[in-house]
């Protein structure tokens, strides 16, 4: 293997202003080209949003029988009483709070690797590189497998649960978090931090006001996806659960049951709810630029 | 910085190239924690399971190591469909998701304008709904009654898939059509992303350039984009594969009994079956071991370095 070098990847050269295709005398069949994309791109599109639209759709609906499956007629019953299936709001809840921990977990340790990583000099590099690249290569399902064989030969299965699900979900999601965090660190600019050094600012101090501030989008970008992640887990999860249900557990486990309007509505709440916090903190991420 | 801390990083590793040996015990302290989840949690259960593919036993008197080869042979021959299948869904998944994504991206990266950030957030938004209620969502979708199967059968479309074998009778859900289905949905913005990524990248004039030069659209993409945008293929390519040779969800949501891939067996050995475990684990060892040999003979095929 090639030893690695230390240093970051090189800061790409000054953008290059990326000049406007002129209009150029075109043929024919370049507009038929031109158009069969833009036809295909539309096609693909609805393919990926239809689900969400039908997710939304079908939380209005009051279901024949047990599953919502099939448009009946318009209903907001499901909306009106988002937890009337107990189970369903308990798992949601835990599903937030092993989410919440683990998104704490693994981002602080996954920002202190990335710093490491980025920042220092030290030997078995490629190593470390292959342990944060692994969990990431491997299929869900090995991981599962193998880390509640685990358990059952230490732990025992009696004691599967809430623990052995956060333990899990911060092993998979720290790769995740050390990758967004280390391409942010990379593309930083190291001469503010020298900057701030030459200007007599101690360590501390550099780190607090210069290097955090810069950093910290990439922080947050990196607990928002490992939050996402964790949330969203079934494979890896069900193997560690136990007796536990989190909320894609429960899905999972209602088609066999009953599949009630609320899921839908839950989903559509996830749905809208980040659309909300996306649109929200791009505008205040304009405003600040403006401000500016 | 407490001196239990700095006693338990190893200082002996640490290389005596930089001029101030004492800095380098903090990368150590940094990477100790994270580190060490890694291989207490990941690491050692993949090491363990090799040993517990070999053993023996059952949950009432517990399990042991009896060097019990023939497990593998348990994992292999009862399920040899389950692996063809796997290995089927998963590399036409990664083909058809590269067929559909690349225009996308195409699209995006060099007609996006000024709508780039919105249609890529379009692209991401859908994932922030649980994945298992959007696959769900498809069997509204794909029902008897509803309009894609409609179309699909007034076109007679339905006729020649199930002589292929894609669908099952006049339904599209149940079948190896519906699970693929599922899964190019699931994973075509884990392609569409690293395709953008380096498709933006490329200077468009370097597109005039080819123009001027005298190639048509095609040829300029074959001899100017296609090789630019190779990095994007690549980690699409893998991160569409390696999800999805381990995905068991859109074939136990959206297919039949005749549709089992490796997932499930894996997870019907250890949570459904009070012995199978020593064969579930020789199952997730030769998952394992095929996936990175896989992913290695790929990577070094393709020869990309620079993944993470």
């Amino acid at each position: 293997m090639a030893t690695q070098t230390a240093s970051p990847a090189p800061i790409s050269p000054a953008p290059i202003a990326k000049a406007p295709l002129k209009i150029r005398r075109r043929s024919p069949l370049a507009w038929i080209g031109d158009h069969i994309l833009l036809a295909a791109t539309v096609v693909i599109f609805i393919f990926m949003l239809l689900p969400n639209a039908v997710i939304l759709v079908m939380s209005f609906n009051q279901p024949i029988g047990k599953y919502d499956y099939t448009w009946n007629q318009f209903s907001t019953e499901a909306w009106a009483h988002p937890c009337a299936n107990q189970e369903l709001c308990s798992s949601m809840g835990l599903s937030l709070e092993i989410g919440l921990i683990a998104t704490l977990v693994s981002t602080a340790l996954g920002t202190m690797i990335a710093f490491a990583m980025v920042r220092h000099r030290f030997k078995a590099r490629s190593g470390i590189n292959a342990l944060l690249f692994l969990p990431m290569a491997a299929p869900e399902v090995v991981m599962g497998a193998t880390l509640t064989a685990l358990f059952f030969n230490t732990i025992g299965p009696g004691s599967l649960g809430f623990w052995t699900i956060t333990i899990a979900h911060v092993m998979f999601c720290l790769s995740y978090v050390v990758v967004t965090i280390k391409s942010r660190l990379a593309g930083m600019d190291p001469t503010l931090e020298r900057a701030a050094q030459d200007l007599y600012a101690t360590p501390t101090q550099t780190f607090m006001k210069v290097t955090l501030p810069l950093v910290a989008p990439g922080i947050a970008a990196a607990a928002l996806l490992a939050f996402a992640l964790s949330i969203d887990d079934y494979i890896i999860t069900a193997f560690t659960a136990g007796q536990r249900t989190t909320f894609p557990m429960y899905i999972f486990g209602s088609v066999q049951r009953s599949y009630p309007a609320q899921i839908n509505v839950i989903g559509s709440i996830m749905l809208i709810g980040t659309m909300v916090i996306i649109a929200v903190s791009t505008v205040l991420g304009r405003m600040r630029a403006t401000r500016r | 910085m407490s001196t239990a801390l700095l006693d338990k990083a190893p200082a002996s590793e640490a290389p005596p190239e930089d001029r101030k040996p004492r800095r380098n015990i903090t990368p150590w302290v940094l990477l100790l924690p994270g580190l060490l989840w890694l291989i207490l949690f990941f690491l050692i259960p993949i090491l363990t399971s090799v040993s517990a593919s070999v053993q023996t036993g059952n949950f009432d008197d517990g399990f042991k190591l009896t060097w019990h080869w023939a497990n593998y042979a348990d994992a292999i021959k009862p399920y040899w469909r389950q692996y063809l299948h796997s290995g089927i869904f998963s590399v036409a998944t990664t083909v058809l998701c590269l067929a559909l994504g690349y225009p996308v991206a195409y699209f995006i990266a060099f007609k996006g304008g000024k709508w780039k950030s919105l249609l890529m957030a379009l692209v991401i938004v859908p994932s922030f709904t649980s994945f298992l209620i959007r696959t769900i969502a498809w069997k509204t979708i794909l029902a008897d009654n509803g309009f894609v199967v409609r179309v699909l059968n007034d076109l007679h479309i339905l006729g020649v898939t199930r002589r292929l074998g894609i669908t099952v009778g006049t339904h599209v859900l149940a079948s190896p059509g519906a699970v693929v289905c599922g899964m190019v949905y699931n994973f075509l913005p884990f392609m569409i992303l690293p395709l953008y990524t380096s498709l933006e990248k490329i200077d468009p004039r370097l597109l005039e350039a080819g123009n001027d030069l005298y190639c048509g659209t095609f040829q300029t993409w074959r001899r100017i984009t296609l090789p630019l945008s190779m990095p994007g293929v690549i980690g699409g390519t893998l991160l569409t594969f390696i999800p999805a040779i381990g995905d068991y969800i859109n074939a136990q949501l959206l297919g039949n009994a005749n549709t089992g891939v490796v997932g499930q067996s894996i997870e019907n050995l250890f949570l459904r079956k009070t012995d199978g475990y020593p064969v579930g684990s020789a199952m997730s060892v030769i998952m394992m071991v095929g996936t990175l040999v896989l992913v290695m003979l790929y990577i070094r095929k393709a020869g990309t370095e620079d993944l993470i």
